[in-house]
């Protein structure tokens, strides 16, 4: 490989990386959903595009920081979930009807209108945040001067992953360490035994939908200053998210942080070698191949490993 | 005469064009038909099978592309397209089914979803397949009038319906069902679940693709964003048959109804026709919340809640 090949392959990997840490944060969201409520919130990329126009208003009008406005944009979205949950999709759940599936119709409705009210308010214009360091970057060569290859670090880009892995470590000590954490994860185990054993179920699912949206609504924020926004920008992300919590496997959270770095590298190549509009399609071809070859995804993996056969 | 209802409705149907209604009142009337024939092929993979599919527009689509395809390369007619979108559709039910079957419920709804993505965005970047973006242009019409056009999908619709209908009082039918209720159960029975959900997937993409090449023929102009889009192709045929009634043989055609007039009536009221999603997003929720087994499902429920009415005032 010549000097070039590898500084593209390089450079290539570390947007790859750094693409995935946001990946896997929107993934998480999702996958914390399913897997206590057993439901699948087609509505996901449509809660981040609330999240992301809650930082673009938030900038245009008062010129407040994107990453500032997660402050704002997280506790919103938290309460909109909450609001979703407690008056749309819970009374689904009781309702009997031929197809199980009457509540991810549901949430399908829900993104529809999400995404059109969007587009009424804000019209289907691409809009920006043009932060003053948008365009800054750290570059190898001021470093080390006779590097062989020059790499370069965008610094939008650090930082949203910084934040991306920060919030992910505090959803880690979230779930692990608080009482209400481990009474989340014990519904999501088993929610008849974790009914028996005095948790608030019901209480615990108007409470992850919300802190799914929560998540999401932060990751919108991390997405805008290196990104656009459009109303429809939604569904791509849910998608997207739906293929990390299929690769990750369903429900769980580290295999969703693997499953979004895989996701962000693998895209990042396809990007590069094959060709920017074919980057969706390798989305997919994981997708399929995971389907097909580890049905249980990166999750079944580490069990296997972890218990052996 | 219950038994003959069907019969008399397709008369009816038949001599509608011969009263001499307007252009405009005929296109409304194809579209409601062909959208009763992908509700129809919808309702039979999951209404009946309880495979709910997201990505429908993936068989529209192939449909679709199979009659442009014909007519951009090989230089012949569209119609062709009809019986070889059975073909082309049969191949990629085969594909979706083998890859996509393997999951349950949610999972499989999710599975056909990116489907139907990967499947426009490989016609997006295919350009020299498929014109990309462009798209597909048929440069000369069959015919200027809708007549024909009519005749045409109203037969589709027959055989669609004849279909469904022999389809579902016979042994198949049963075991679709059995499969819905119950997956394992079904299994343990004997079924061969993988078998039964293919072939309720195989009918269902053959209907689904026959429209779409029909509609490649009606409309003369297709691209990818067109037929392979998730919110007006995938998700309205999930509506159709949600707001008509699941699982029943004139909910389809029902929810067709009320969904195309409905989408024309909100076209025409002036700055309300971008919010067309939020309403219909709206109607969605509303029905699944108060009428989850659809108009036709749940007719007694509707039936007594206005007699309720009346015999209070």
């Amino acid at each position: 490989m010549s000097a070039v090949q590898t500084e593209v392959l390089l450079q290539t990997l570390i947007s790859g990386l750094l693409l995935g840490g946001l990946y896997a944060l929107i993934g998480i969201g999702m996958t914390i959903i399913m897997g206590v409520m057993k439901i699948i919130n087609l509505a996901h990329g449509e809660l981040m595009m609330v999240g992301m126009y809650i930082a673009y208003v938030l900038f245009a009008a008062f010129n407040i920081d994107p990453y500032l406005s997660i402050a704002v944009a997280a506790p919103a979205l938290f309460l909109l979930g909450i609001a979703l949950q407690k008056y749309l999709i819970n009374p689904v759940m009781k309702v009997d009807s031929i197809l199980p599936e009457n509540q991810v119709i549901l949430t399908v409705g829900i993104g529809m209108v999400l995404a059109n009210l969007a587009t009424i308010i804000f019209q289907s214009d691409y809009r920006q945040t043009p932060v003053s360091y948008g365009t800054k970057a750290w570059y190898l060569r001021d470093l080390w001067k006779d590097s062989p290859v020059d790499l370069s670090l965008s610094m939008p880009w650090s930082v949203s992953f910084a934040f991306a892995v920060a919030i992910t470590g505090g959803l880690w000590f979230f779930l692990t360490k608080t009482d209400m954490g481990k009474s989340i994860r014990a519904t999501a185990q088993d929610n008849d035994a974790a009914l028996l054993m005095g948790v608030n179920v019901g209480k615990m699912r108007v409470f992850t939908f919300g802190l799914g949206s929560a998540l999401v609504g932060a990751a919108g924020c991390l997405l805008i200053p290196i990104y656009y926004i459009y109303p429809d920008i939604g569904g791509q992300f849910t998608l997207i998210s739906f293929v990390i919590t299929i690769l990750g496997g369903l429900g769980s959270t580290v295999g969703a942080i693997i499953g979004g770095l895989v996701l962000g590298l693998f895209e990042s190549l396809t990007a590069t070698y094959i060709g920017m509009g074919w980057a969706p399609v390798g989305r997919f071809v994981i997708f399929v191949a995971v389907l097909i070859f580890i049905p249980g995804g990166v999750a079944s993996l580490l069990k296997s490993r972890k218990f052996g056969k | 005469m219950k038994k003959y209802l069907p019969l008399v409705i397709l008369a009816l149907l038949a001599v509608l064009p011969v009263i001499g209604l307007s252009s405009y009142v005929m296109h409304i009337l194809i579209l409601v038909v062909m959208w009763s024939v992908i509700g129809m092929a919808w309702n039979l993979l999951s209404g009946y099978c309880g495979q709910v599919s997201f990505g429908h527009a993936a068989f529209f689509g192939v449909g679709a592309y199979t009659a442009g395809i014909l007519y951009l390369k090989l230089g012949i007619s569209g119609w062709w397209g009809l019986p070889l979108s059975l073909v082309a559709s049969v191949v990629f039910a085969l594909a979706i089914g083998f890859i996509c079957l393997r999951l349950r419920g949610p999972y499989f709804a999710l599975a056909t979803l990116a489907m139907g993505v990967i499947l426009r965005i490989t016609a997006e970047n295919l350009t020299g397949f498929t014109g990309g973006d462009l798209g597909i242009m048929l440069r000369e019409r069959s015919w200027i009038g809708k007549t024909n056009y009519y005749y045409i999908i109203l037969s589709l619709a027959a055989v669609s319906y004849w279909l469904v209908k022999i389809v579902t009082e016979s042994k198949l039918g049963y075991y679709f069902v059995a499969i819905r209720e119950d997956q394992d159960a079904a299994e343990s029975l004997g079924i061969d679940t993988t078998l039964y959900k293919t072939i309720a997937l195989v009918l269902s993409a053959m209907l689904t693709g026959l429209a779409g090449a029909f509609y490649m023929n009606y409309m003369g102009y297709i691209d990818p964003k067109v037929v392979f889009a998730l919110h007006d192709i995938s998700i309205v045929a999930i509506m159709v048959v949600m707001v008509g009634g699941v699982a029943t043989f004139w909910g389809p055609t029902v929810g067709s109804l009320i969904m195309v007039l409905l989408a024309e009536l909100i076209r025409n009221v002036p700055r309300l026709g971008t919010a067309h999603q939020t309403l219909f997003g709206i109607l969605l929720i509303v029905i699944i919340i108060f009428l989850p087994n659809g108009i036709v499902g749940d007719f007694g429920k509707i039936k007594r809640l206005f007699v309720r009415e009346a015999a209070r005032s």
